[in-house]
Parts: C-alpha cells; structure tokens; sequence
C-alpha cells in the first residue's frame, strides 16, 4: 500500500483574485439515519465529540467536523488516516439502531475557496444566496457548482470549503479558477 | 448635413478625442459617444440597407429600439453582426462595417427590389414559392438562404469570455431613470435588499433631455442626489450597462451585462455577464418608446424620432441638420424645435396633425418664432440617400401637397408607448389608455406568482405615467406597493414638487395623411428592419388575416431584431383600421424574452472550451493518458477505447488486448461501475423487489448477477450483487446506471415503501476497481500476496476481505471476459499505486491494459449481453433468453406484471441469438434481418436486427448477437440481412455463446 494517499489533483493550488485549492486527502464518513431521534443525536455526538448540526449546518472543533447532509444524512469530516476506525466508533454507537455508516473519504475531493470575495467566485456558479446576512460561518449548502453536484460551507468569514465527487475535481477546479480570474470581479456583496 | 455642435453634449468629454472605422473611413468621435453619436458627428447620414428592399436607411432612434443602424462589430475572434450603433459605445480603435448590401453601402445592386416592390407583397414568398413543389428544395431555399439574414455569421473561435452571477434580491428594479431611482430610495429606505439595472451607462434616464425640475432643482441634480443617497445604503446595488432581459415564473428574472463592450482591451474582464436573479418582487421602470408616424418616405435616412433627435443635440452636442421639419400629434415634439432652435438651428416649420395646438409648449415655440401649422401632416418626404424637403398636405385630405419645404432632417413623433415587456413577460395584461393612445399595464390584471400576488409592478412612464409630475407620483405610489410587496414597511409619502410644462392632449394619427392613396401608403413603413409597409397590413387584413399574431407572420411585421419596438403598436392601429375593429379588440402581439437580443455565449457562461462539461476520471485516468489510451465517453467518464502502442491502428490494438488477455494476463480499468451499497434489516427483502432474481438467498460472501426492470417490464441495468453481511449488500450497476439506478433505489423508497428499514449510499467514487484477468490472472495475485486467492478459498462468484501487495482491498471473483478474473477494489487514493504494482509485478506474466472494446468483443465472444446494445428499453429478459435470472418464487418484483401481459408473453417476439455469416465477415451494426413479403407500405417486412457485431480475435471470424423472430426456435437457419445499398447478407442463427459454453476457462 502506498503511504501516501493520493488525492484527485495532489493539492493543485491557484492565486487569483480568490485563491482556489485542493485540500489534498481529507476523512469522510457518510451517516444516515433517523435525525429526530434523540438517541441517535446523542450516539453520533459522543461518537464525534460534536453536537448533532442543525438543518443547512456544520459544526467543528479542532480538525473534526459535523455536517447535515439531508434529512436523514450526515457527514463527518476527520484526518484521512482516522476515519476507518472513527467510523467504526460511530458504527459502535449506533449498535441497534437502523443507520448506515461508510467511509467515503476517497469518494470526493475538497477544495478551499479564500480571499475577501470568496462569496462572489461561488456566486458565479451555484444558485444560492451568498450575501453576508444570508449565508455566514457554519452555513451549509448542498447544490450545484455549474454543472455537477457539490456541498460548500462557510469555515470563516473569508473561506469556503467546498465538496464534490473525486471524479469531477478537474471540472470543479477549472471552474472555481476560472471565475476567480482578474478581471472577473464583480462587487456585489 | 449632421454635424457636432460646437457646445458639448451632455455625456461627451470633448478632451477626449476617440478613433474609430466605419467602412474602412477613418472617424473621429469623443469619451462619452455612442457609434450612433459619432457617425451622426462625421454626417454618415446613410448607416445600412433594409432587409427586403435594400432601401438606403438611416439612424432613426436614439437607444434600444433603433431598428436601422445594425453594424458588423470587430474582426476575427471578436466579430459580431446586427450590433445596434445606438447601444454600442465608442471606443479607441472600434472598427464597424454596415450589412446587407452589395458591392457597397452607396451602390447597392439589391435597391433594385424597390422598384419590384409591387411585386414583392405581404405573403410573397408564401406565394410565390408554392409550385412546383421540387423547386423548393433546389431553387427557391438556396436563393432564399443566400439573401436572407442581415450581418454575416461570425466564423472564428469567440475570444471572450463569459460568465453567470447569482444574486438574490428583495426587490428587482429595472430601469435607472427618475422613476426607478425613486423607487430604489422608498425601498433602499424601507431596509429592503434592492437591485437596480439601468441598460446604458448612465443614471436618470431621459429626464435630464427633457427638463423639468424635482424638488426645486433641475432634473440632473436631483439624480445626482438621488445616486449619492442610494450609494450610501449598503442594502442597495446599482449596475449600470445591465439591461433587464427577461422575467420568468417564481420570482426568476435575468440580466445582461456588458461588461466590457466598451472597452475590449480592459484587460481580462468577462465580455458579458448573465445576471441570475432570484427576487421577492420585480419594479419595472422601464420607461417609453416613441413611435413613428406613418407617411410616405418617412424611412429615409435624416427622418428620425423627434426625441431621438433632441438626445443627440443635447446629450452629444450632434446635429442631425441644419433645417429640420417637425411633424407630430404630441407636445413632446415641440421640445425638439425649442431645443434644435436654441441650438441655433433653424425649424422651417411643426406640422401638427392636430387641428389646434394651444399648449404651454406651443406657445412657447410659437414665442419663439417657429411656425407651427396645425391640422398638417407630411404628405411625401423627398430624397434619395437623404432628406431634401418634404411635402406638406391636409391631415385630413388625400394628401394633395399644399406646399414644400426644403430641410435635410424631419424629426417626427407619433406619441409614445410605454415599455410594458417586464409587465407582459409572465402574463400582466394591458389596458388601452384612449386619451393616452397607447397600451399600458393593468392593474386589475398583473402578472401573478406561485402565491398568486403580483410578482411585478409597473411604475412611471413604464406604467403610462408620461408626464414628470405625473410620473414621480406614480413611482412613489407604486415604490410603497412594491416595498410592501418585497416584504417590507412602507408609510403613504407624498410625491415630491415636481415642476414640468403642462401638456395638451395627443391626437392618434395612425396615416398620414388620413386618405392616402395606396403609393403614399405603400410608403409609409411600418417597420423599418422588415420593409413592411402601412399597405401590406392593409392586404393581409383583405386576405383574412385578422389575428395580429398571424398578421405578424404573414408580413413579418415586427419581427426583425427590434421586435416591433417602433412597428408593433403603429401596425396593429392600421390593421385594426382596416379590419373596423376597435385597437383594443385587435391587441398586441405577445412580449417575449429578452427585451433585445443578447449575445449566445453569456447564456452559455463559462461552459465553452474546456468547460464545456464536466469530465468525469477515473483515478488511473492519468496512466491512460501518459500510455496512449484511445478516449471513448461513456456518459460523462472518459474511458480507454484502447490502448494503441507505437504504430498500432486502433482496431489493431483491440485485437492484441483480446488475444494478450485470453493468452496471458490482462488489467481493465473498471472505476466506473456503479457500486452501491444497500443496508438495513428489509435490505434483502427491498432487492428482491428491486432485481428479478432472488437476492434475499444469497449467502455472505458470495455474489450473484442479477437484472434490473422498470414497472414496465423493460430491462434498465444489470450487475453483479455482492452480500456484505447479513444487511448488507453491495449492488454493482453499469456505469452508466450508477446515478440512475442509485436514484431508481432511493424513489422507491421515499415514495413507496417509506417504513422499509433500508438506506442505501453510492459509493462508486469510493474505490477504484480493476480487473484482473486471464489465465496468469492469479500468479500475479499470488506473486504479491497477502490473502488466499486460491479457488477453494475465493472460488467463482464468491468474494473477501484482504490484502494484496500490502493494498487494503476487497476482491471479488466476478468474470465478464469469460476468463479467470479477479476484480479488485481499493480506495479511489491508491487506485492509481495498486495499478502500478499490478503492472509493474505482471510484467514477467505478460501484463497489458485492455479497454472498453477488447472488454465488448470478450463478453460478446462469451454471449453476455450488454445493457445499452442488446436492450433498447423496449427489451425484456425474456427476449435475451435470461429466463433463469427471474425467479418464480417471488410473488413480485418490478416488472413482474407487466411480464405477463399478452404482448410480452407472444412467442413471436424478437429474441436473442448468435449469428455468422457464411464467409465470416462481420456483420454491420445494426442491420436489419428481412423476411418474406411486405408491409402495407410497401416496405420489406423485418423479422430482427443485430445488437452487437465484432471480429472476434480469439475465433478469427465475424461474430454477432441479434434480436430475431422466434429466434431460439430457429438454430441453424439462415436469414438475410439487407443492407441499405439494397445488398443482402446472408447469415446463420447459432447460439450467442460462442466461446467455452462449459465456462471451463473462468472456473479454474
């Protein structure tokens, strides 16, 4: 086995008036079941060390996050190296309740999106409202980056994190870089 | 002649020379001119030819709604036809030709069709090119083709760029004038999230042309105030050069910024941008248009729109002549002659159809010591390439000319329709306003959301409100009303103090004069773009057209690039006239998006080049790349066709991959299959709904193939189903099936067994997959080593759990090539250094990549069928002989049904078997096997096709399955396929197994 995991564009790293990144290899762990239940809420925040996140959410402490991926989904995020036996904590927890949980950490890529006009780079590609007092730090949003499938969050007031399927990581690079090019400013938010 | 006035105009910096080409003549403009400004400076009265008659045309609006000055912008990757001069800014170096003539714009051999003109009538072509019928296609379309179309087709690569912008608003306004700017104040004020787009560079509109004052200051002042009071507000965006192109249903409107249209050279700035607004509540302030009035010769270049002419001499210091005529029904011309008099030009006389003009206006024209008849009209225009004078009649006559005037301009002035696109585009209706003389947006009946409240509100001259004061106390009445609308707070505030010149009321004047004879009429355009004629609504009335939308298409009235906007209300005024109907009856034609045309690659944004779509890889997709692989796409992935090596064909590289992998050891990059996972305590029981077979049997550890159908019965997808534990399931799905499938999976149970303990979770992406296979398939496994992958512990269809060469991994002993195969999954990170290792130990075993074709020929060889070749989604497993894939146990499962109704069950359905033929030549793809007679068309009655054709490597033959009439019943027989040249190839029915039918290679 290789030591090194290989993420889809080995950290591919572009300045423009938002800089744009590839995060390299990052630990992901697909939940689902029931989030009305107090006891699966309790199970995966002892298992995680986070509270359970609230709709269109993600919450953080450290380098592990919690994200909420739909109703009935969740998401961890964690080192790459951690996540197998993160999920099988988690697994743990949930022994008896009906769930699923599967390491996905190779499934997608993740990028960084920075700079004081992040929001208008991700403006230009997902239908979303990014204004300030609509979309702030911990906001979620899984929608489309162009065209394909992707989720974004705000890690602080300047960076977004933003993910998609590994295969695509090329199509979504090209165009977070591209609608981060000079000239392209738009001055809205 | 025009000319630059030496006082400025109001947006030029005559500090700031520009040069520009029209035609190749070198032309001097300034910062702050429209080409139309500048050509009008440099006295190029005579800007193109009109599309049917080539009749010499000049500039004859001021904005949006110019129908005549369309020009060839730029060159090679940056040429662009039908741009209007009007709304293109100058720049340094703009470089524009005029269209539609030959060989050149003063002598232009098609002005021969204006003297055919009796010939070329409303419906011409419709007539004329009826008989005989095969001269449509080799005479008539060609000819038309040639000369049909204005500007040329751009043939270069764009240069520009382009891109969207989401933005999500409370309240959309569109249009920056007095009006809209007051309307951002009440809602800016009220603390609403507000966007306003004003289409040219500038704020205020045409206010500042026509005077007045607001607040006890000039117009331009309190714009000024308004846009410092508004930039102060964090909660409101002004964009100018973003014009409002369309609205569309749940509040979704789009916007179309030229960003630098103006300046092309600006650095790497985004030609245009697509605006994407999502807002609770749209304002349309979009102002007015005004209209022509309709008299013999009115298309003559130095004919223009009154007002037009009054923005050129004030906002550009441009002259339009010297002398100009002004003809009216209105008082809003009477600005125009006060203006060009001030200027110092002469207005021989106002010909005001009007039989009394008695308005502040008037007066003061009248103070001023212009002439002004009353009950006149224009009865004839005189001039070729331009203007020479005109001559004056009797409104109310037939047009016997009183008298002539010499001039080199008219400036006329029909009244004015308000801009009611933004209203009309998501259905608002329209009310005809008598003493207005023009359409303007009802209130009773507004353009309704998904709460069904009004989602747009028409304010100022956009909602009829043509005056200043009038127009001021709309927008702040309609501005609460939209503020409220946007979700916001709004008190009652009084309109402010508006000081503007009272004005007398409009005459409509739909023919000038009233009794044309029909060669005045036949002169009097309608629409200036189309050539068409106050004379040919006339005929289209005679020859029945009474609908105004078929009227449009008959004489094609309204629909050049303007869309109407001068043409629309004039046209269906004459045809009401002339079908005795009230305008109202006759209404207008419908407003679609967008408002002007705007360019196809901002709707297209960044997905061009590259971008164009998405590309999905494999993680081996690099090594592919670096080894020469032949790209195929299937769906969005991009998969190796093949890999040629030096000096191989294609077709050459295939039939060594087969015969490397049937002989040695061959890896196949197998990323793409869908892998989803299905888990939960009613896992088994939901895929023995899902697949025909059972599932629910299946042992831990093992694997079975299973098919996949739609209620309807058709087969959707196949794969192999890999049992994890006892709730767990891992189904692969083909590669194209992985989303589809994953959603057919996730439908099912959200809308129809939602108390089913099942999640499911597509972890395709997860793991990349290669096969391992050939006869030294498992001395290479062994060589790395880690697990037992002996056929007693890892027999056929089984899979586990281990490690190879040091890779965590998951191998399943699944075959589609027929041979021993290992299909292994690792996690997509070391997908690309467990190929590597794979190769790199296969080396002494005779390793190659194989692709997706030598994969096709293999199964081919091997009789599997193939979803997407042997299915067609009108293909059930019955027909591909796959009876032991469908359970009888089960009481249902999808498809199950629909099975069994008679059409399914006939024994003369098209069913799977091989075929050869009889010289071992490989069949054509898709070909058709004929039987005996023929249809009730005359056609030759078919009884099957072929589904999939090779040469197959291993067998040195052509080999082929098929779909054939009771096929299976007909082993042995042979059946003719008919080729389309009329040929006939004749073939045997054999079993579409045609390698190891023991399965002796893959079970060792």
């Amino acid at each position: 086995m290789s030591d090194i995991p290989a993420s889809a564009l080995n950290a591919a790293r572009y300045a423009g008036y938002v800089t744009v990144a590839e995060m390299g290899p990052q630990g992901m762990i697909t939940i689902r079941g029931n989030l009305r239940s107090t006891r699966f809420r309790k199970a995966v925040a002892d298992a995680t060390g986070l509270t359970c996140p609230k709709q269109r959410r993600i919450e953080r402490k450290g380098d592990i996050a919690l994200a909420w991926m739909s109703p009935d989904e969740l998401m961890v995020m964690c080192p790459h190296a951690d996540a197998p036996a993160l999920a099988g904590a988690v697994m743990a927890a949930l022994e008896g309740m009906h769930s699923l949980v599967q390491v996905m950490s190779d499934a997608r890529a993740m990028f960084s999106i920075s700079g004081a006009d992040a929001r208008e780079v991700l403006a230009k590609l997902a239908p979303v409202d990014l204004s300030p007092d609509a979309f702030g730090p911990g906001d979620l949003r899984r929608t489309r980056l162009a065209q394909i499938a992707a989720a974004f969050w705000m890690e602080d007031t300047e960076e977004f994190r933003l993910i998609c399927f590994r295969s695509v990581a090329g199509y979504a690079y090209g165009v977070l870089t591209n609608a981060a090019r000079p000239g392209g400013e738009v001055g809205y938010f | 002649m025009s000319t630059r006035l030496t006082r400025a105009g109001r947006l030029i910096d005559p500090t700031r020379p520009l040069e520009f080409r029209f035609n190749g003549k070198r032309l001097r403009g300034f910062a702050g001119d429209t080409l139309a400004s500048a050509l009008l400076a440099n006295d190029q009265m005579l800007v193109g030819r009109s599309f049917k008659y080539h009749r010499p045309r000049g500039i004859v609006a001021s904005g949006a709604e110019e129908p005549n000055a369309l020009v060839n912008m730029g060159a090679e990757g940056r040429f662009e036809p039908n741009q209007r001069a009007t709304t293109t800014e100058l720049f340094d170096g703009l470089s524009a030709t005029s269209q539609n003539h030959w060989p050149s714009l003063e002598y232009d051999i098609g002005a021969i069709n204006t003297h055919l003109a009796r010939f070329l009538p409303a419906g011409f072509y419709y007539k004329m090119f009826i008989h005989p019928r095969p001269f449509w296609k080799h005479v008539y379309e060609p000819f038309i083709r040639q000369s049909a179309g204005l500007g040329r087709a751009p043939k270069a690569r764009d240069a520009d760029r382009y891109e969207h912008f989401y933005a999500h608003v409370d309240l959309l306004i569109i249009g920056g004038g007095v009006a809209g700017l007051q309307a951002a104040l009440t809602a800016g004020r009220a603390g609403r999230r507000v966007l306003v787009i004003e289409q040219t560079p500038h704020w205020g509109g045409r206010a500042p042309v026509d005077g007045g004052e607001i607040d006890g200051q000039p117009t331009e002042a309190w714009i000024g105030d308004a846009l410092a009071a508004l930039s102060e507000m964090a909660n409101v965006t002004l964009r100018n050069r973003t014009m409002g192109a369309g609205i569309y249903d749940h509040g979704y409107a789009l916007g179309y910024e030229r960003v630098s249209d103006h300046a092309p050279d600006g650095g790497d700035a985004p030609r245009h941008r697509l605006w994407r607004i999502r807002a609770r509540h749209i304002l349309s302030a979009t102002g007015a248009i005004e209209r022509p009035l309709s008299f013999a010769g009115n298309d003559l270049p130095g004919v223009m729109l009154a007002a037009a002419m009054r923005d050129y001499l004030v906002d550009y210091g441009v002259s339009p002549g010297d002398r100009t005529v002004v003809v009216t029904n209105n008082d809003d011309a009477y600005r125009t002659a006060i203006a060009l008099k001030e200027a110092g030009l002469e207005v021989p006389v106002i010909a005001d159809a009007r039989d009394h003009a008695t308005g502040p206006l008037a007066e003061r024209a009248r103070g001023m010591g212009i002439r002004v008849e009353t009950g006149m009209g224009i009865a004839a225009v005189k001039g070729g390439k331009r203007v020479t004078g005109v001559a004056l009649c009797a409104q109310a006559g037939e047009g016997a000319a009183r008298e002539y005037v010499a001039c080199d301009a008219v400036a006329m002035s029909g009244g004015w329709s308000p801009v009611v696109h933004f209203w009309s585009h998501c259905g608002g209706k329209l009310t005809w306003d008598r003493a207005g003389a023009m359409f303007r947006p009802d209130a009773d009946h507004p353009p309704t959301g998904q709460d069904g409240l009004p989602m747009v509100t028409a304010a100022g001259a956009a909602n009829g409100a043509m005056m200043l004061d009038a127009c001021m106390a709309d927008a702040v009445a309609q501005a609460r009303l939209a503020t409220i609308a946007a979700g916001g707070k709004a008190r009652k505030t009084a309109p402010p103090e508006v000081e503007c010149a009272a004005e007398q009321a409009i005459e409509p004047v739909w023919i000038m004069p009233q009794g044309a004879p029909i060669e005045a009429r036949s002169k009097m355009w309608l629409d200036f773009q189309n050539d068409v004629k106050v004379s040919d609504v006339q005929l289209a009335a005679r020859e029945g057209y009474e609908s105004v939308e078929h009227t449009k298409r008959y004489t094609t009235l309204g629909m050049a690039t303007d869309q109407g906007k001068l043409s629309n209300i004039n046209g269906l005024a004459v045809l009401s006239d002339a079908l005795n109907a009230e305008i109202p009856a006759t209404g207008t034609t419908t407003f679609r998006p967008p408002y002007t045309p705007i360019s196809l690659a901002s709707l297209g944004g960044e997905a061009h080049g590259e971008l164009f779509q998405p590309i999905r890889k494999t993680p081996i997709h690099d090594w592919g790349d670096a080894n020469g692989a032949d790209w195929e796409p299937v769906g969005l992935w991009r998969r190796a066709y093949a890999y040629p090596r030096d000096g191989e064909t294609v077709e050459q590289a295939v039939a060594r991959e087969v015969t490397n992998t049937r002989e040695n050891l061959g890896l196949l990059d197998a990323s793409t299959l869908g892998k989803i996972i299905v888990q939960g305590p009613d896992a088994g029981r939901f895929l023995d709904m899902l697949y025909t077979n059972m599932m629910s049997t299946l042992k831990p550890g093992r694997c079975r193939y299973g098919l996949m159908c739609s209620e309807n019965g058709f087969l959707i997808d196949d794969g192999v189903v890999a049992r994890i534990d006892d709730q767990t399931f891992l189904c692969h799905t083909t590669t194209g099936g992985a989303e589809r499938i994953h959603g057919h999976m996730e439908e099912w149970l959200q809308t129809e067994w939602w108390d089913w303990k099942v999640y499911t979770a597509n972890v395709t992406e997860q793991f990349a997959q290669i096969a391992v296979v050939g006869p030294n398939a498992r001395k290479l496994l062994e060589k790395l080593g880690g697990m037992d992958v002996s056929p007693e512990a890892l027999p056929f269809m089984a899979w586990a759990d281990g490690q190879i060469g040091g890779f965590d991994i998951r191998a399943y002993r699944i075959s589609f090539s027929g041979e021993l195969s290992y299909e292994i999954a690792v996690p997509a990170s070391q997908g690309r250094a467990f190929w590597d290792a794979l190769m790199t130990a296969g080396q002494e075993f005779g390793v190659m990549a194989y692709g997706t074709e030598a994969l096709h020929i293999m199964r081919a060889e091997k009789g599997f069928i193939m979803i997407g070749d042997e299915t067609d989604g009108t293909v059930i497993p019955q027909d591909l002989g796959l009876d032991w894939a469908i359970s009888r146990k089960k009481d249902d499962y999808l498809g199950k049904r629909a099975q069994v109704r008679s059409f399914m069950a006939n024994p003369e359905r098209w069913k799977l078997v091989g075929l050869e033929t009889l010289d071992g030549s490989v069949l054509p793809d898709g070909i058709y096997a004929v039987g005996q007679g023929r249809n009730a068309n005359g056609q030759a009655n078919v009884i099957g096709r072929v589904t999939s054709t090779y040469h197959s490597p291993t067998l040195n033959k052509g080999i082929a399955m098929g779909l054939i009439q009771r096929g299976p019943e007909r082993m042995g027989e042979v059946v003719e396929f008919a080729r389309t040249d009329g040929g006939r190839i004749p073939a045997r029915i054999v079993s579409p197994v045609f390698l190891d039918p023991e399965g002796e290679r893959q079970n060792v």
